[in-house]
């Protein structure tokens, strides 16, 4: 087993970790980094409850190799929020009563974060649509659908 | 700029009071129990499982494996000969003389990496004898059976379960009320209908994990994605020949429960592997794929109706048989069998009834509590009957529900009468809410409309002295820290109990905390968070404690103050007297109680509070009648109702608008009460239009999220409404009862008959997947298919 010597830019903050080839983004981030508030559903790229950012785009961190980020920019969940101040995404999830276990709250985050990103103004269908990797047991996602369209109105109010 | 007010809420009960644990949640900052770090000591467990159905252990050989350079420790069956089980002791923590499922834990490893212990399972060779399986409930009665468990006559079993030794029923509940045999003639319309309800299992996105140290003195810790660490402190130590209280439970937050984490399913892995490698923590953590069908999964049932009513579309008789597919190990899906057999009526008056549920031992994965606890697969069948039995009459499907639902002081199947519940009101208004009678037009040439509705009742299953206790204690800065022995499943307890206690203390809620993580070592006792009985009876504890603290109080400062304590009261975390207007701010006194008005010495010191709460009055089931004055505690009830099209090109069932509406006596946050019935809408949607775990000779087909399909944000309906209706229950605290598992059973026979509504059809069992719609609608000759 070979080691590799990566350089990533996680939460806007350079690191520097050796990591084995055989191992995953996630892996790197919940057992190298100490980094739990990404979280392990499925291992097989299917709950997305391991959803971070890679280089804006969002990703199922247990199907990319550490390897792959070097040079990388990553967003976990633990760097949405700036200080004590959360990003509205989280603030209107919270408001809506859209988290309830919790363990698929990161990557759902995550996934909604990118969402608004590339699209500010997105319809119900294209939430639907951009959370449908994002598998959730407990909420049945109608207040999470209900949480995107509030972060929509307060980033919207934000820039005006 | 904060865009959440922050604000004080002086009467929180009734309140939507934002969760009290969501910041943690969402910042990513609460510690799941595959959050928290071990450091180097930790070691990484797999387990060798068997790959047959049912087969003799012939021999065991782990030298290979033991010899792999990282491998610590492994244990066999031979190593712990205890049985363990909450109803019914049937089951060893590793097999020792046979398995009898696929997956059965046969041997577990330790190693310092999972990668190790994994390969390590390759090289333990294990030696089985085939034998026959049993694959199907009712041929698992049948005398050509092989018999499973042999030894059934010998295991421990609760007073309430009734196994037959030498077959494979574990448990038959029997209800014999009126006389079904004459009714029948006397029925204008008699209906005979059979279901097969295909396993599903739990998918709570967080898998199973445990953490187990056993000191040098040989106590042990167990730290486990838990619903019940109460339970499992008793269940694991009793048979590991452990006192209780030599036992310690954790259970950091839970990625979600809906029943599979219960019980004891895994955890008893762990604690004894680490028994082999004392000082060193284990930590095991099931696969996704493991955790399909080698935990906790919901049992098949093989459900048979009869059900007449006279010419006024009264029932007068209903004959029901369940064939419970237990699985291999029944221990707690026997109280399964027994819940559904005194529910067997549904909601409804019926004075003739003949119930028959019996829990029957297969080699299939193990049968355990989920969501509804026999409720969803009992309903799915009879609300579909009561459609088609007032269909022959011809009356309207809501109207036959109206006349025969249960109503205050109803009597029961079971003798005794039911307490003030709401449920006529829950099923006009989810019929009102959906436009029944009113057919909409479909949105496209393709498509075929259908509305359906469907009525329900539970009761908590649980033993008649399941119990419940709490304590209350406050800081020197007068705020509050409860302590619970119930858990936080995503359900919302944690919040509810901040919101109880603060109302009963007189503090805002945003002074009270919850001591969690849950600490059996710590924390005051709870039975276990199943049932939808936390709110009942948890928060029945609560008050009691936050009383206690209250009367300590008001005992103290009214003594200080020379005035009676009925002048006194707590208001937003300040005594007052009502009589001479003082006032004294609750941290004045909490800790270091008050000074004697003459200087000399002080009175009262560190308050701190207790309760408890248990059922005194349930009396039990005849085992030959299953009547009884007062078998349960009490019953949720409701109903809901479905619109959906059908797409005729594809078969594929979109759900336009489901409305549910359920009696939960008072609603404490009213806002996570319609959150529970969304989120059950929603998993019973799931349930009945895509998910089936496939079992095949045996085996799980497909245990992996690619072919075993869950709900997604895309299949949401359209629009869902939530009607939150209130009879209070008596001695529910504020009236309230429970709600988490009742939202999720209805939902699938108001579906299969919204389907029936849109094209005619009915099948004998879910999913009702596009390509089984479709299938249907061309034998039928509904659709042409391709020419």
């Amino acid at each position: 087993m070979a080691f590799h010597k990566i350089n990533v830019t996680i939460n806007n903050e350079l690191e520097q970790v050796v990591v084995p080839s055989n191992m995953t983004l996630m892996a790197m981030l919940r057992e190298s980094l100490a980094m739990t508030g990404t979280k392990n559903g499925c291992s097989a790229g299917e709950c997305g409850a391991c959803t971070v950012l890679l280089n804006g785009e969002p990703v199922n961190s247990c199907m990319i190799l550490a390897v792959e980020c070097d040079g990388a920019s990553i967003v976990t969940v633990e760097g949405l929020a700036e200080e004590k101040q959360l990003a509205p995404i989280q603030e209107a999830i919270i408001h809506q009563g859209g988290v309830q276990c919790g363990f698929c709250t990161p990557g759902v985050l995550l996934s909604s974060f990118a969402l608004l990103k590339r699209n500010p103004n997105p319809s119900e269908n294209e939430i639907r649509e951009a959370l449908v990797g994002n598998l959730c047991r407990c909420t049945g996602y109608v207040r999470i659908i209900e949480s995107v369209k509030e972060a929509s109105r307060i980033q919207s109010a934000m820039v005006t | 700029m904060a865009r959440i007010e922050t604000k004080t809420t002086s009467s929180p009960v009734g309140e939507n009071t934002p969760r009290i644990d969501a910041r943690e949640k969402v910042t990513g900052a609460v510690a799941y129990t595959d959050d928290l770090q071990f450091g180097n000591a930790l070691l990484h467990a797999r387990i060798k499982r068997s790959s047959h159905p049912h087969a003799l252990i012939k021999k065991i050989d782990i030298t290979k494996a033991l010899s792999l350079p990282g491998v610590k420790a492994i244990v066999t069956g031979g190593d712990f000969p205890g049985y363990i089980g909450l109803y019914l002791q049937d089951r060893y923590i590793f097999c020792r003389d046979r398995v009898r499922y696929v997956g059965d834990p046969v041997a577990g490893v330790a190693a310092v990496s999972e990668e190790i212990a994994q390969k390590a399972l390759d090289l333990i060779e294990v030696e089985y004898e085939i034998l026959e399986p049993v694959l199907d409930p009712e041929f698992g009665v049948s005398p050509e059976a092989p018999v499973l468990h042999p030894d059934l006559g010998q295991y421990v079993v609760a007073g309430f379960i009734f196994p037959k030794p030498g077959t494979n029923i574990s448990n038959h509940f029997k209800l014999r009320k009126g006389n079904v045999d004459s009714a029948w003639e006397k029925c204008a319309a008699v209906i005979e209908r059979s279901y097969r309800i295909p396993h599903i299992q739990h998918v709570p996105l967080e898998p199973h994990i445990a953490i187990a140290k056993v000191g040098e003195m040989g106590d042990v810790t167990l730290w486990a994605s838990s619903q019940s660490p109460f339970a499992q402190r008793n269940l694991i130590a009793q048979s590991l020949g452990l006192s209780q209280s030599e036992m310690r439970v954790i259970s950091p937050a839970v990625g979600g429960g809906f029943g599979g984490k219960a019980g004891v399913s895994m955890e008893s892995l762990a604690v004894a592997i680490a028994m082999k490698v004392k000082g060193h923590p284990v930590k095991l953590r099931l696969t996704r794929e493991e955790e399909f069908y080698t935990a906790f999964v919901r049992q098949g049932l093989v459900a048979h109706f009869k059900m007449g009513c006279d010419n006024k579309g009264q029932l007068l008789a209903m004959e029901n048989k369940f064939y419970w597919d237990g699985g291999a190990y029944t221990e707690y899906g026997v109280n399964i069998a027994r819940a559904a057999g005194y529910s067997c009526t549904g909601p409804y008056e019926v004075p003739n009834v003949k119930g028959d549920s019996y829990c029957v031992y297969t080699n299939h994965p193990v049968g355990g509590p989920m969501r509804g606890f026999g409720m969803p697969e009992m309903h799915a069948g009879l609300e579909q009957c009561m459609d088609e039995l007032a269909l022959q009459i011809g009356m309207d499907a809501v109207e036959f529900r109206k006349i025969n639902c249960l109503k205050t002081n109803s009597i029961l199947a079971t003798g005794g009468r039911i307490h003030p519940i709401g449920l006529l009101e829950c099923i006009e208004k989810v019929s009102e809410a959906i436009g029944w009678g009113k057919k909409a037009s479909p949105s496209a040439p393709n498509k075929r409309r259908g509305k359906g509705v469907a009525a329900m009742w539970k009761a908590p299953a649980m033993p008649p002295n399941a119990g419940s206790s709490a304590w209350v204690e406050l800081a020197e800065d007068g705020k509050v820290n409860v302590g619970i022995g119930g858990q936080d499943l995503g359900q919302g307890s944690f919040t509810i109990s901040a919101q109880m206690a603060a109302a009963t203390l007189g503090v805002p809620y945003e002074w009270v905390h919850v001591a969690a993580p849950v600490d059996t070592r710590y924390s005051p006792y709870e039975w276990q968070t199943v049932a939808s009985r936390l709110t009942w009876s948890m928060g029945n504890a609560i008050v009691n404690a936050a009383k206690d603290v209250r009367r300590q109080i008001l005992d103290l400062v009214a003594e200080a103050w020379e005035e009676s304590p009925d002048e006194l009261d707590i208001v937003n975390g300040v005594v007052v007297s009502y009589k001479s207007e003082k006032e004294t701010p609750l941290k004045n006194l909490v800790i270091y109680g008050l000074p004697n008005p003459d200087g000399k010495g002080w009175k009262g010191g560190p308050i701190i509070g207790r309760g408890s709460f248990m059922p005194n009055d349930v009396t039990g089931l005849d085992s030959e009648t299953g009547q009884g004055e007062h078998g349960v505690v009490h019953y949720t009830t409701g109903a809901q109702a479905i619109e959906l099209e059908v797409d005729l090109d594809t078969g594929r069932i979109e759900i336009i608008k489901g409305v549910a509406a359920f009696d939960v006596g008072k609603a404490i946050n009213p806002d996570m009460v319609k959150a529970q019935m969304e989120g059950g809408m929603v998993q019973g949607l799931s349930s009945a239009l895509f998910e089936h775990l496939k079992l095949k000779d045996g085996f799980v087909q497909n245990p992996s999220f690619v072919d075993y399909r869950i709900a997604t944000s895309t299949d949401t309906p359209k629009e869902m409404q939530s009607i939150i209706v209130e009879v209070p229950q008596d001695d529910g605290p504020w009236g309230a009862r429970g709600i988490g598992e009742h939202s999720m059973v209805p939902t699938l026979p108001a579906i299969a008959n919204a389907i029936y509504d849109a094209i005619g059809l009915r099948f004998d069992g879910p999913p009702f997947t596009a390509e089984k719609v479709y299938l249907a609608m061309l034998d039928a000759g509904i659709v042409k298919g391709a020419q």
